[in-house]
């Protein structure tokens, strides 16, 4: 979470000083402005995820030397899986935090002829967002490690989709509904990644021992 | 500050207990009615012992099992298991932090958000006198300093003047100082919250209510506090506590005064804790040279500790006057200590034998114990209300300094299972807070701000 948010502050920075040094008045290019922003701040929340990475993996080291049987407590799974949901979770609350505080006062929503279901999608983008951050962080971590580049690029190419296709909002379909399908290829895939297959999906789905 | 029970004074006792991770304050909070408290130096050694007790029965459990193999082995065996076990309980006691850290910081924010009483400004201490209504930015600026400057020369002399009682042994004196504080934090600081919630809330009490209610809160404060009690109800008053001065610094500084006197507090609290002529650190080596547990107060512990009551938050005297009560468990104390010494197996033996149980139920208990300074509970939670308070980008800046205390205090925790000697845990949490708080507020929230109005998400 940590991280995340120095990334979030890093390129706050850039896009502000960005910002600052150009013509406010000039719409369509403080428009280009945000999404160089959004497109910055994506690359350098992977970039960090990456850090991350690095410092968890001298971690494990450090365990694995001080533990009594060769293996650490916890794995580069486990870590990668708490990694997502972090960064997840961070950018979630970022997201949302403010919107939830509003809603708790007075207000009609969309009265300016914005759509009206902006809190409906901004709670579902939300959602999906800090589900795809949990997969992510698995397949990051898991390329990391067994040195796929593939698998990295994947998952930034994903999330800058996935960034990218908000550009869409307010028309909901173009950015709902492609996050949502990614969300459930990621998921898949990081669940194949992390040991499961259709057989457990299916004894465990039928209870049985 | 934070102690590493482990080492404190590894150097002058090589045969030293562990200690686990523990944090003395900051120095004193000044009550603004009361004269001032000094600090945390007691803490910090009564931690100090603590943590060395606490840390060690692990390590002395955890070699049972293995003093059977020869002296040699056993002495870098156990080396190696203590590390580990200190890295291990480490982790655990960042959790163990982390909780009541994150209430206290949720009872200020909730109340800043929440009445109004707090965020209004009505006047300001008188450790304050400087006011900030200048028109013009550079006056604004150097008063705040000069604010700043007689603050933490007040608590600068407090703090040496509570060294100076502990030297010459005012035990009375002390005792004395602390119960009125606590008196007065527990029911009039009380009784002004109650007050404010029942406004902001439209909720009518009668007065044989509120008495009732607040004699109530107040003395089984006081009992818990000072005497026994039981352990979360212990850990719950000083939360509590913590969260009410926080408020009243929350209400009294203005507001360039409190981000200087913040960042000049963890200067000093580094200061005070690591220079060889520091208050705290001179307070630390009196204590240990006594072989006294000073200052069971002040301090927010884990841990069940029967010999020592619990902290307050502005006055860090407690410990003397706690030995006072402790005199009878301090055949106990004396026991814990060699129990806890450090390498050999023997010694922890001989003393078990002869208080089998109860001495082993209070390692325990000690040792899964973490203890942290109220001052530095109150610090943290003075930030992070301000921030709630001021900050017109509202929670997400509230929820970046939040994040960036607890990450200051991991690594504290961190750095102190490497150095293993006392350390303040002001600065780096502090530091991480005031940088989070002013680049979020200027930076972040435009950003966020924009991004949000299109909904766009990165």
């Amino acid at each position: 979470a940590f991280f995340w948010l120095v990334s979030l502050l890093l390129s706050s920075l850039i896009w502000f000083i960005a910002v600052k040094a150009s013509n406010p008045q000039d719409e369509p290019l403080q428009k280009g402005l945000l999404i160089f922003g959004v497109m910055f701040s994506v690359l350098l929340q992977e970039a960090f995820r990456f850090l991350y990475y690095k410092l968890l993996r001298k971690a494990i080291e450090g365990l694995v030397a001080l533990s009594e049987d060769g293996c650490s407590p916890i794995s580069i799974q486990q870590m990668a899986y708490v990694a997502g949901v972090g960064f997840g979770l961070m950018s979630g609350a970022f997201s949302m935090i403010n919107l939830l505080a509003d809603a708790l006062g007075p207000g009609i929503v969309g009265i300016h002829g914005d759509s009206q279901l902006y809190f409906l999608t901004s709670a579902f983008m939300t959602m999906v967002l800090i589900f795809l951050h949990t997969f992510w962080g698995i397949l990051f971590f898991h390329g990391c490690e067994h040195r796929r580049w593939w698998e990295i690029v994947a998952v930034v190419v994903m999330h800058l989709a996935v960034s990218g296709s908000t550009f869409c909002n307010p028309l909901y379909v173009g950015s709902l509904v492609p996050s949502y399908l990614l969300m459930a290829a990621a998921a898949a895939w990081a669940y194949l990644l992390s040991g499961g297959s259709a057989q457990n999906l299916w004894r465990f789905l039928l209870c049985k021992s | 500050m934070i102690t590493f029970m482990n080492n404190s004074d590894s150097e002058e006792e090589p045969c030293n207990e562990r200690t686990s991770l523990m944090s003395a304050e900051s120095p004193s909070v000044p009550s603004y009615q009361d004269g001032l408290q000094a600090s945390e130096a007691g803490e910090a050694q009564a931690h100090r012992k603590r943590r060395t007790g606490s840390s060690r029965s692990p390590n002395n459990i955890a070699d049972g099992e293995m003093s059977d193999s020869g002296v040699p082995v056993r002495e870098s065996t156990l080396e190696n298991e203590e590390e580990e076990l200190t890295l291990k309980y480490g982790a655990k006691h960042v959790i163990m932090l982390f909780v009541p850290v994150t209430l206290c910081m949720i009872v200020v924010v909730a109340t800043i958000k929440s009445v109004r009483f707090y965020t209004e400004k009505n006047g300001q201490l008188i450790y304050t006198p400087f006011s900030e209504d200048t028109p013009s930015v550079g006056q604004r600026l150097l008063n705040s300093v000069l604010n700043t400057i007689i603050m933490i020369s007040v608590i600068v002399v407090m703090t040496v003047f509570l060294v100076l009682l502990y030297k010459y042994r005012c035990y009375k004196f002390i005792h004395g100082w602390l119960i009125l504080s606590s008196l007065m934090l527990l029911f009039l600081f009380t009784y002004i919250y109650l007050g404010e919630v029942l406004k902001t809330y439209n909720v009518a009490m009668d007065y044989p209510t509120l008495f009732l209610v607040i004699w109530n809160f107040g003395a089984v404060g006081m009992i818990c506090i000072h005497w026994k009690g039981p352990l979360q109800l212990q850990q719950a008053y000083l939360i509590m506590i913590s969260a009410l001065m926080a408020l009243v610094f929350i209400k009294y500084l203005p507001e360039w005064s409190a981000w200087v006197i913040l960042g000049a507090i963890s200067i000093y609290d580094l200061m005070a804790v690591l220079c060889p002529k520091g208050p705290l650190r001179m307070l630390v080596e009196t204590a240990q040279e006594r072989n006294e547990p000073i200052f069971p107060a002040l301090i927010y512990s884990s841990a069940m500790m029967w010999t020592v009551g619990m902290a307050k938050p502005d006055t860090a005297a407690r410990g003397p006057s706690q030995q006072m009560w402790d005199a009878a468990e301090d055949g106990r104390e004396n026991h814990r200590s060699p129990s806890h010494g450090d390498s050999q197996m023997s010694e922890t033996r001989s003393p078990v034998p002869t208080r089998p149980i109860t001495s082993l139920e209070e390692l325990e208990e000690e040792e899964r114990g973490v203890k942290l300074g109220l001052g530095d509970f109150i610090f943290y939670s003075v930030l992070v209300g301000k921030a709630a308070a001021t900050a017109s980008g509202d929670w997400n800046t509230t929820l970046a300094c939040f994040v960036a205390i607890l990450i200051g205090l991991c690594l504290t925790l961190l750095l102190l299972a490497v150095f293993k000697k006392a350390l303040p845990a002001l600065p780096i949490s502090i530091t991480f807070g005031l940088v989070f708080y002013f680049s979020t507020d200027n930076l972040v929230r435009p950003f966020m701000d924009t991004l949000a109005s299109h909904q766009l998400y990165i």
